[in-house]
């Protein structure tokens, strides 16, 4: 859809043409493999290094040898957190929260099955961490913390940072999974004490297929894929030479936008939200509004479903996501909204609008436009609501027997 | 996004007999408290006749549960409020060309409202039985709690036992990890140990030696329990010979011919091969006259 308005840079981003051309050569006369000495191999081979410090620049790492390739942020996550289980065995639990992505939350429930503890530390009504509830676990029986950098669903920033600080001063590893905030703030991980950090392509304008973990020097470590000497022999597998080309020039373009974000892509977002909370009632921004990424708004609607609007809004061509149960294709709703504890006739109603450079002003009054009348079309179809507002005491008026 | 047929979308797009009926004198309120959509379902009943003259909805859901409302207040008017109480979730879907597995929960939540607005109109009251668990096959729709309440009551211990009860993971099988889970869970509620190796159900006897004219009759059974399918297609198969591990036979009818020959063949081979418990090998006659050319 050409003429669309995609406002779900969360789920992924469209490949920077810059980015596609970049890596195109890849496909074609660059095609040698990166390990073989003679000069087809040779010329991918500098590619590589050149992004690997595309990419170590991005990060501010320190040394371009603690970036590892990977196929994407599930892998990263997946070899981190085994990695530390695996290089301290004596050590039996982790630390999460209960809002991570499922990359890290289905791992660690399974590893739950496996004998492992997992702390899953709790938010507020805002989506914030309790940091006394976190510095109270940290033993020596904790093998790792993994705590997002941001929220992908409502966007809310956790002070990582911080909390890798308090993990060096306990002796625990402390890792990241930073796919939703790389790119969008900046970082500089060699002033912190983040021993790794997870991140994806395709969030950033590069495209899917592709990851990194990024691995402090000195950190032990397990790979999860043994074969080849690949990545120092920490991630084996004949390298995916176009893709990470493309990202080390994604990082590159993401360097210099980082002010962008912060200024026209945030200035596009708050201009939504005040459009649509102006104009429509009984609604509200979920997370924390003071701290989140420059590009996420996630609102919820009452007494309406996410679904049903999603459907509304991409019949007019606006693409966004929603936390509702349906939309998932399981039948739970958000685990985020459920954690904030947003009732249901709001979870269920709620969504997300998340932004790229590649947006613009023009859209954004678009939206404002087709929004009202989406959400008044459907409330008129609510048993929770009447003519101009709820009904009084919606939860009295309209208790269904719920099955 | 979700595989709607064209007609949900409609249905969608453009909701039938929205909002409340006007003196309704039957309502029922229904939802599913683990997808969260709810439904409101007003119905106007002519006292003398039971024929509901007008319904209406009202629904807090997704897009597949508005259309499914919409589908049954449509299919409802001008039925009585018997022959609305036949209609089925099934039927629900039907009429929309289809619902995706995942949301066939929405056309149980309509069939729901109709028989709790059937009761208040009576006024009785409507007690829910039905109970939703989290889907774990994906290929036929079918939740943990059928699951579970099936293993209980049959004493299933396998992945296969469980397919061949509920068919739940019949289809592409990624569901059999979450199906041993609940195995596990409720076999050890029972005091038992799940094996994923175990062999589901009794294990076939081996069949004792049979007398050649044993065999042949026995051959003869089995080709007559398949043969019902091959006359459906106007074809049929008929015993030619019985060589030791070779058995001839004549494709006759459609069968005869047929492109689909080879197939049928082989199907007749499989199931002569259970049935008797030993590798065989079903060959069309024409062969038989061809080894006897070079014999000759």
């Amino acid at each position: 859809m050409s003429t669309g308005i995609y406002l779900d840079n969360n789920a992924t981003t469209m490949v920077a043409p810059e980015v596609v051309e970049e890596m195109l050569p890849y496909f074609s006369e660059q095609f040698g493999n990166p390990s073989s000495l003679h000069q087809f191999g040779d010329k991918v081979g500098r590619a590589l290094k050149k992004a690997r410090k595309q990419v170590q620049a991005l990060l501010g790492a320190e040394h371009d040898s603690e970036i590892i390739f990977t196929s994407c942020g599930t892998e990263s996550d997946s070899t981190a957190i085994l990695s530390a289980l695996k290089a301290q065995p004596e050590r039996k639990e982790i630390i999460t929260t209960k809002v991570e992505h499922p990359a890290i939350l289905s791992l660690c429930e399974y590893l739950e099955k496996e004998g492992y503890t997992v702390h899953y530390l709790k938010v507020d009504k805002k989506g914030r961490l309790d940091i006394k509830e976190y510095a109270c676990l940290l033993t020596d029986k904790v093998a790792i913390v993994s705590i997002m950098w941001a929220n992908n669903e409502s966007g809310t920033l956790f002070p990582v940072e911080e909390m890798a600080d308090m993990a060096r001063s306990a002796g625990v590893m402390f890792h990241t999974d930073a796919v939703q905030a790389v790119g969008k703030i900046p970082m500089k991980l060699k002033e912190t004490c983040i021993d790794m950090l997870s991140l994806s392509g395709h969030k950033l304008h590069a495209p899917k297929g592709i990851g990194v973990l990024y691995l402090r020097r000195g950190v032990r470590f397990r790979p999860l894929l043994r074969g080849g000497h690949q990545e120092r022999g920490r991630r084996a597998g004949t390298e995916n030479s176009a893709s990470i080309v493309a990202l080390g020039k994604a990082c590159e373009m993401a360097q210099q936008a980082l002010d962008i974000e912060k200024t026209q892509v945030r200035a596009m977002r708050d201009k939504l939200e005040q459009g649509i909370l102006s104009q429509v009632s009984h609604c509200f921004v979920t997370g924390d509004p003071n701290n989140r990424l420059p590009n996420t708004c996630n609102i919820a609607f009452e007494y309406i479903e996410g679904e049903a609007i999603l459907l509304l809004l991409n019949k007019l061509g606006i693409a966004a996501s929603s936390g509702s149960a349906c939309t998932s294709g399981s039948l739970e709703p958000s685990h985020v909204m459920r954690a904030m504890d947003i009732p249901f006739t709001a979870a269920h109603g709620s969504i997300r609008f998340s932004f790229s450079r590649y947006n613009s002003m023009e859209e954004v009054d678009r939206v404002i436009e087709a929004v009202p009348s989406i959400v008044e079309q459907l409330r008129n179809l609510s048993p929770y609501w009447n003519k101009d507002g709820p009904v009084e005491d919606p939860e009295q008026a309209f208790a269904p027997a719920y099955a | 996004m979700w595989d709607y047929s064209e007609k949900v979308q409609e249905h969608f797009f453009n909701p039938r007999n929205a909002g409340a009926v006007e003196n309704a004198n039957g309502v029922g309120d229904v939802g599913s408290l683990s997808c969260g959509d709810a439904l409101r379902l007003t119905l106007d009943v002519e006292p003398d006749t039971e024929i509901i003259l007008d319904a209406g909805f009202q629904t807090f859901g997704c897009g597949s549960a508005i259309a499914s409302s919409s589908a049954l207040t449509e299919i409802i008017k001008g039925m009585t409020i018997d022959e609305a109480l036949k209609v089925s979730n099934q039927d629900i879907a039907d009429y929309l060309d289809g619902l995706p597995p995942e949301k066939m929960h929405c056309s149980v939540m309509g069939r729901e409202a109709l028989q709790a607005a059937v009761a208040n109109y009576k006024g009785e009251e409507w007690k829910d039985d039905h109970q939703e668990g989290a889907l774990v096959c994906k290929c036929f729709a079918i939740d943990e709690i059928l699951i579970e309440d099936t293993i209980r009551a049959n004493n299933l211990s396998t992945v296969e036992e469980v397919s061949n009860y509920t068919k739940a993971g019949g289809g592409c099988s990624s569901c059999h990890e979450g199906i041993e889970e609940v195995l596990a869970r409720v076999m050890q509620e029972r005091g038992e140990t799940f094996d994923p190796n175990a062999v589901a159900g009794e294990i076939k006897k081996p069949v004792s030696k049979l007398t050649n004219i044993q065999r042949i009759k026995r051959i003869e059974e089995l080709l007559e329990e398949i043969r019902p399918n091959l006359q459906r297609d106007h074809g049929d198969v008929e015993l030619v010979e019985v060589d030791g591990r070779n058995i001839y036979v004549k494709m006759i009818g459609a069968c005869s011919g047929c492109q689909m020959a080879a197939t049928t063949l082989g199907g007749i081979q499989q199931h002569l091969a259970e049935g008797l418990s030993e590798f065989i090998q079903v060959l069309p006659a024409e062969q038989l006259s061809l080894r006897e050319a070079i014999e000759a």
